[in-house]
């Protein structure tokens, strides 16, 4: 099972991406996605977000369960007060462990949003924040 | 203690990987402080190796801020930028920048803090309800004291403050009388709106009476798709 997970910005851009696969039973956490699929899912992932500034306005939650499916594969989302996206594309339903990896990850980003240089928008670059990331996607997906 | 024949000579094999060391059949402890060159960056560690990320978000929650240290802080400010502008509109543009940065972050520090149940907010009175209770609990520490929507024009709204506490020690001279340095609290106020997706204007207001002297008004104007929108949601 391999995840993509991109955070995306107000103005729909980029501001993090990484790829991980499941370490549970027996994965070794590593993506597995064929070469031709892995430039897909950056188009997979950012199409959906359409889907989800429509869906946005009709619910007041933040985690939004199943935003969109593209043949096999599944993208959920979770949106943060300041219209921030967490977009993860995955190919099995687990809903329970995504929520808690997008809290995981909802905290990381508010702590970095607290640094006075960073400001809104900006693309994420520090490695304290990806090993995060990467230890929460071992630790539930 | 005897650590084996390595540490008795003079001249001992410095090697950051402990397992070139000869003749210690113990391992050596790995070395905490130092880099190892594959990491070249230019940040400097701090020597615990705390980063930002091992605060917790709850720590500054219960503590206050002693109102002088904020009343230097605030005075600095409004020179500063006075400084550097010409016109009261743009010394207002200023002080309403800076608090749109302190506003960003407060708005997703306060719906992180409310844990699970938290919710986003999609209708206009949604959100005033919230800057006007939680927003203005959590810098004031009391509600702000009254919200009112505009008879005249659809898009205005005005929260009212009897005394905002910025103000308390700005004492403004009679030829800059419509200054108000709760522009400042204005970009906070902005900042949440914003970050909301209803994107408008907040602007401070002076409207001193008998009792209240010092009574601001914070007029929200919203833009046009958000009246839009908030007439399709029904």
């Amino acid at each position: 099972m391999s995840f993509y997970f991109a955070i995306v910005g107000t103005k729909d851009n980029p501001i993090y991406e990484a790829e991980f696969g499941t370490s549970k039973q027996g994965g070794d956490g590593v993506a597995r996605f064929r070469e031709e699929q892995r430039s897909m899912n950056q188009f997979i992932v950012h199409s959906s977000l359409d889907i989800v500034e429509e869906v946005q306005w009709a619910t007041p939650t933040m985690y939004m369960k199943c935003v969109d499916k593209f043949n096999n594969l599944l993208v959920s989302c979770f949106l943060t007060a300041g219209n921030i996206k967490f977009l993860l594309l995955h190919d099995q339903k687990a809903d329970d462990a995504i929520r808690q990896f997008f809290t995981d990850v909802y905290d990381l980003y508010t702590k970095t949003l607290m640094n006075p240089f960073y400001e809104v928008d900006m693309r994420i670059t520090s490695g304290v924040f990806d090993g995060k990331v990467k230890q929460a996607a071992k630790k539930y997906l | 203690m005897q650590r084996g024949d390595s540490l008795s000579s003079p001249f001992v094999p410095f090697s950051p990987n402990p397992s070139i060391q000869q003749g210690t059949p113990t391992s050596t402890p790995p070395l905490k402080h130092t880099l190892s060159s594959s990491t070249s960056s230019n940040l400097r560690y701090s020597s615990s190796r705390k980063s930002i990320y091992d605060r917790h978000l709850n720590r500054s929650q219960r503590s206050e801020l002693s109102k002088a240290s904020f009343a230097f802080l605030f005075g600095e400010m409004v020179q500063y930028a006075q400084k550097r502008v010409n016109g009261i509109a743009d010394l207002e543009k200023k002080l309403n920048l800076h608090g749109y940065s302190i506003g960003q972050r407060l708005l997703e520090l306060l719906l992180w803090r409310e844990g699970r149940s938290a919710k986003r907010e999609t209708r206009i009175l949604g959100i005033l309800q919230f800057i006007t209770t939680t927003v203005y609990r959590s810098i004031f520490n009391k509600p702000a004291d009254g919200l009112e929507k505009s008879r005249d024009n659809e898009d205005e709204y005005m929260l009212i403050d009897n005394d905002p506490m910025v103000n308390s020690y700005i004492s403004v001279p009679k030829e800059m009388s419509q200054l108000n340095c709760a522009a400042f609290v204005a970009g906070i106020i902005e900042a949440v709106l914003d970050g909301c997706l209803f994107p408008g204007r907040v602007t401070a207001h002076s409207v001193p009476t008998e009792q209240l002297p010092a009574k601001t008004v914070f007029l929200i104007k919203f833009d046009e798709s958000v009246i839009e929108r908030e007439s399709v949601l029904g």
